[in-house]
């Protein structure tokens, strides 16, 4: 196989993944400027970062997205585990279709029309606007991906053992609880993180579905943007990048263990 | 987990249950039930009061409309309204320009975007899946990582760098290569960069997944016999990789027309785009009515490629089982 690694290969993928690094490698570059200006290298300073902790409206925002991601990504997570089990072992039910039709629509439905949409919902039944709605339109956006994400993880599921479980004598739902959660576990908690990530990236439905005092972190940015790029906004940026960084490499890294550790159970079970 | 290993090993040879395929019981129905509300609830419904609302007329009140189809006053009042409906907004759609140009440049645009995003990602996927399968995961982590970071941050991250006194500009007039800085933001080539940058692991991921498992012997087989690498590529490889080709550019095109946020930040007031029109007509216009329409056009003409992205879904579905 190395033989066939070209340089051709080699040069798109290094290529490839400057395109997709230097713009994010820029951006945390100049929020140490010491400069107003973000694209002229002024010195080494941490003052944006200083000033962004005084800025109350941020933090509010901050507070606010945390909040509506932790609780989103939850019961999201729930729901689409759930639907994830459906899609994977409910074969044959009434009205199937439109189930598998309103997980995957979502995933590619453009923001702009389930924002409005559920902002007209959120009338319709006179709910007021605010951290309660915003929450519920994420959970009904990122509940799609968890499904996909777990969904992807059951296909490869062996029955076997379930069906060993249960010849031994134990009920479905414990049956559940005790072989399957455990297996397909890795890929809730990547379905719980991708709700998250995507609930506190979310701009459109969120400005469609909030309502004042839910202002959150990327409805602050933008109205910020709006009024021209600040070294204070990279700060805030970099910030939040770390945050998600972080978490994605806690996340492989256990998942790696989990892996290891399930090699060498494997491995016992067979020798013993 | 030992004990699930050692079980696993002595089931292989009972044999196998029935499989569970009809939903019996209380929790299986359970567990189809909470879901399945919940999408229809807030997935369905909103997009019926959508249409419904299209058909209504614009006030200026809170909220900005009048409700045409209602059960206020009974059925017979609901039926009564049908006579009510009216379909200004629909007109006023066809008959402004504005409008019918929007949705066909946001379809042009997405179109173009995602050929190149398509003619961006190839190499990088094809690298990845010839790559030695050691460093393979590291490669797929890398690809995926990015869109964990905030879209709203990366679009912003290309503001500096594409603006007239910007990081491309300085550098391309250090070099010499330019004389003048280049317009770059606020025209359609912005647009396309953040479109490429912003899409581009939904084009190389499932592009790598279908590479990944191609039979690389074919292409040997094929250079045996005398078929030249480019031959052989257009033969073998680019057929066998057709399922990710189309996932990856559905994945692009269908979110890439209604698109908000690229071309609000990197496009500017000049260009134009239905996302942006629909936000504009909501939230600076306040015209409930004519933005629902606008958003009942934009799924009408997204229905297709939305299909056919659930019949592809559907197929690795029944692939992966």
């Amino acid at each position: 196989m190395n033989s066939t690694w070209s340089r051709f290969n080699i040069t798109s993928i290094v290529l490839g993944f400057a395109f997709l690094y230097l713009p994010i490698v820029l951006l945390i570059v100049f929020s140490f400027n010491e400069s107003k200006l973000v694209t002229v290298w002024g010195g080494f300073s941490t003052k944006w970062y200083v000033s962004l902790f005084h800025n109350q409206g941020l933090m509010d925002a901050t507070w606010v997205t945390a909040r509506v991601g932790v609780i989103s990504a939850t019961v999201a997570t729930v729901l689409g585990t759930l639907a994830a089990i459906t899609l994977t072992r409910y074969t044959r039910f009434k009205g199937r279709v439109l189930f598998s039709g309103m997980v995957f629509a979502p995933l590619v439905m453009p923001e702009v029309i389930t924002g409005l949409s559920l902002l007209l919902l959120f009338v319709a039944v006179g709910l007021d606007r605010g951290f309660v709605t915003v929450t519920l339109a994420h959970i009904t956006f990122t509940m799609c991906f968890v499904a996909v994400v777990v969904q992807s993880r059951l296909v490869t599921f062996d029955r076997s053992l379930e069906e060993a479980a249960m010849d031994l004598g134990a009920p479905p739902v414990k049956t559940f609880f005790q072989i399957t959660l455990p297996v397909i576990l890795p890929a809730i908690i990547s379905g719980w993180m991708l709700a998250f990530t995507l609930s506190l990236d979310d701009l459109v439905i969120a400005s469609f579905t909030s309502g004042p005092g839910a202002t959150t972190l990327p409805m602050k940015i933008y109205s910020q943007v709006r009024l021209g790029v600040t070294p204070e906004i990279n700060a805030a940026c970099t910030i939040l990048i770390a945050v998600v960084a972080i978490g994605v490499i806690i996340a492989s890294i256990a998942n790696k263990r989990r892996e290891i550790q399930r090699q060498l159970d494997e491995q016992a079970a067979q020798r013993g | 987990m030992t004990n699930i290993a050692a079980a696993a090993s002595s089931s292989t040879e009972t044999a196998a249950a029935p499989p569970m395929t009809l939903a019996k019981g209380f929790v299986d129905r359970l567990v189809i039930i909470i879901p399945y509300l919940w999408l229809l609830f807030f997935f369905l419904v909103p997009f019926i009061i959508v249409f419904k609302i299209s058909l209504s007329q614009t006030a200026i009140s809170m909220p900005p409309y009048t409700p045409v189809l209602d059960f206020k006053d009974g059925v017979a009042g609901f039926f009564a309204g049908f006579r009510e409906l009216n379909f200004d907004n629909y007109t006023w759609l066809t008959q402004d320009a504005l409008y019918f140009n929007a949705y066909v440049t946001s379809l042009i645009i997405a179109g173009i975007s995602t050929i190149l995003t398509l003619i961006v990602g190839y190499p990088i996927a094809y690298g990845m899946a010839r790559a030695p399968a050691t460093i393979r995961p590291t490669l797929l982590m890398l690809v995926i990582l990015p869109f964990w970071t905030s879209f709203l941050i990366r679009v912003y991250a290309w503001i500096g760098i594409l603006k007239p006194e910007g990081l491309l500009n300085q550098v391309l007039l250090a070099t010499g290569l330019i004389s003048q800085p280049l317009v770059i933001l606020n025209t359609y080539t912005a647009i396309f960069i953040g479109i490429v940058y912003s899409y581009l692991p939904f084009m190389v991921l499932p592009l790598y997944s279908s590479l990944e498992k191609m039979d690389y012997s074919l292409i040997e087989a094929a250079q045996d016999l005398g078929c030249p690498p480019t031959g052989a590529f257009w033969k073998i490889t680019f057929p066998l990789s057709l399922p990710g080709v189309v996932a990856g550019c559905l994945l692009v095109f269908i979110p890439a027309v209604g698109e908000f946020v690229i071309p609000d930040l990197l496009g500017g007031s000049q260009t134009l785009m239905i996302g942006k029109t629909l936000w504009n007509e909501f939230f600076s216009n306040r015209d409930w009515p004519v933005s629902s329409a606008v958003a009942v056009i934009l799924l009408l003409v997204l229905t297709i490629p939305i299909m056919f992205f659930q019949q592809a879904q559907a197929k690795a579905q029944e692939q992966g089982r």
